[in-house]
């Protein structure tokens, strides 16, 4: 066992990181039912996922933990080629193919 | 639901080696495989499962280990709350299904979907999610088996840091369609860089509604523009 961690610890937080994870899913979802939801906020949640998932990248873009937080010309160039070719083509599997072979291509170089 | 399976092929090639990293590395920590799969099954979400690993790793409080893996899920909530309008109708068993299986990649496939085809049932809206949670947090599940088995015979210097990075950026680019989601995802951006020295989790959650405010206020704001009063 690592640690100080005990079989015993470890299930305790897997079973209530799994019960914490869940009620952040159902939560409004599982409790709003289908009470009408104000138009304002219907029109902010429209935008979720294009506020939440930039939020979460661009610090992992921008000082990724595997340069130890230096910015890294390969991993930029990644992202900027992932989002230009997915705007362009509006292709999920051709960004992808894009970022990682670009990351590939600057990693192999530099 | 054949459908949603089919759209969410491409996000095997990153769920895939990420889910054979998630094994490989908590079996270095120390855990015995039962733990690791309780993980992939009882939690589903990546990035929350090698937060928790990494810190229970570094022996820090279990307390602390499970307020920051949750912090790090807190964007669920806001998923939950926009997928109201489309799922709302659904029975407490179908929703309980639907919350379990909320990744990142079920829910901006099928949010991409319903609003692209607003028209559907409810009963097609589920059958996408299903087909997506299927084919996506299945081979999660079985590929952190496979790391946790097959252990150190996966490389370890694919750079694959910047999978998770990289798929994220792919599913939003085609998204940003109109001025307001262009606006959304810039000011998220601009704040969540200038809010990133917050507790884990923390930034995303200031920076992630700013972001949709500005993305309601543009909406707004070109409608207006279009039909002048």
């Amino acid at each position: 066992m690592s640690g100080g961690y005990s079989d015993l610890q470890i299930w305790i937080v897997i079973v209530i990181l799994g019960i914490g994870t869940f009620l952040l899913r159902w939560s409004f979802l599982g409790s709003l039912g289908n009470r009408e939801i104000p138009e304002w906020a219907l029109r902010m949640l429209r935008y979720t996922p294009v506020a939440v998932l930039p939020a979460l990248v661009a610090p992992l873009v921008t000082w990724p933990a595997a340069t130890g937080g230096e910015p890294d010309p390969a991993r930029l160039s990644a992202a900027a080629a992932t989002l230009i070719v997915g705007i362009l083509t509006r292709n999920v599997i051709a960004a992808i193919i894009a970022g990682a072979g670009t990351l590939a291509l600057m990693l192999y170089l530099l | 639901m054949v459908h949603g399976m089919v759209q969410s092929i491409p996000f095997l090639i990153v769920i895939i080696p990420f889910g054979l990293l998630f094994g490989v590395v908590a079996m270095e920590a120390g855990m015995d495989i039962l733990q690791v799969m309780g993980f992939s099954i009882l939690v589903l979400a990546g990035a929350s499962q090698f937060t928790a690993v990494q810190l229970i790793s570094e022996n820090t409080p279990a307390i602390i280990v499970v307020i920051s893996a949750l912090a790090v899920n807190l964007r669920m909530a806001m998923y939950s709350a926009s997928l109201v309008p489309w799922l709302g109708e659904a029975s407490n068993r179908q929703k309980a299904w639907v919350a379990y299986s909320m990744i990142d990649q079920t829910y901006v496939l099928s949010i991409q979907h319903y609003e692209k085809y607003p028209r559907l049932t409810l009963t097609q809206r589920l059958a996408y999610f299903a087909g997506a949670a299927i084919a996506v947090c299945g081979p999660w599940m079985i590929a952190t088996w496979l790391g946790a088995t097959l252990g150190n015979a996966i490389p370890d210097d694919m750079a694959l840091d910047f999978a998770v990075p990289i798929t994220f950026i792919a599913m939003i680019a085609p998204m940003l369609r109109t001025p307001a989601h262009l606006a959304a995802c810039f000011v998220a951006i601009v704040a969540a860089l200038l809010f990133a020295g917050m507790p884990s989790g923390l930034g995303l959650l200031v920076a992630a509604p700013l972001g949709m405010m500005a993305g309601a206020y543009v909406e707004v704001w070109t409608e207006k523009r279009r039909k002048p009063a």
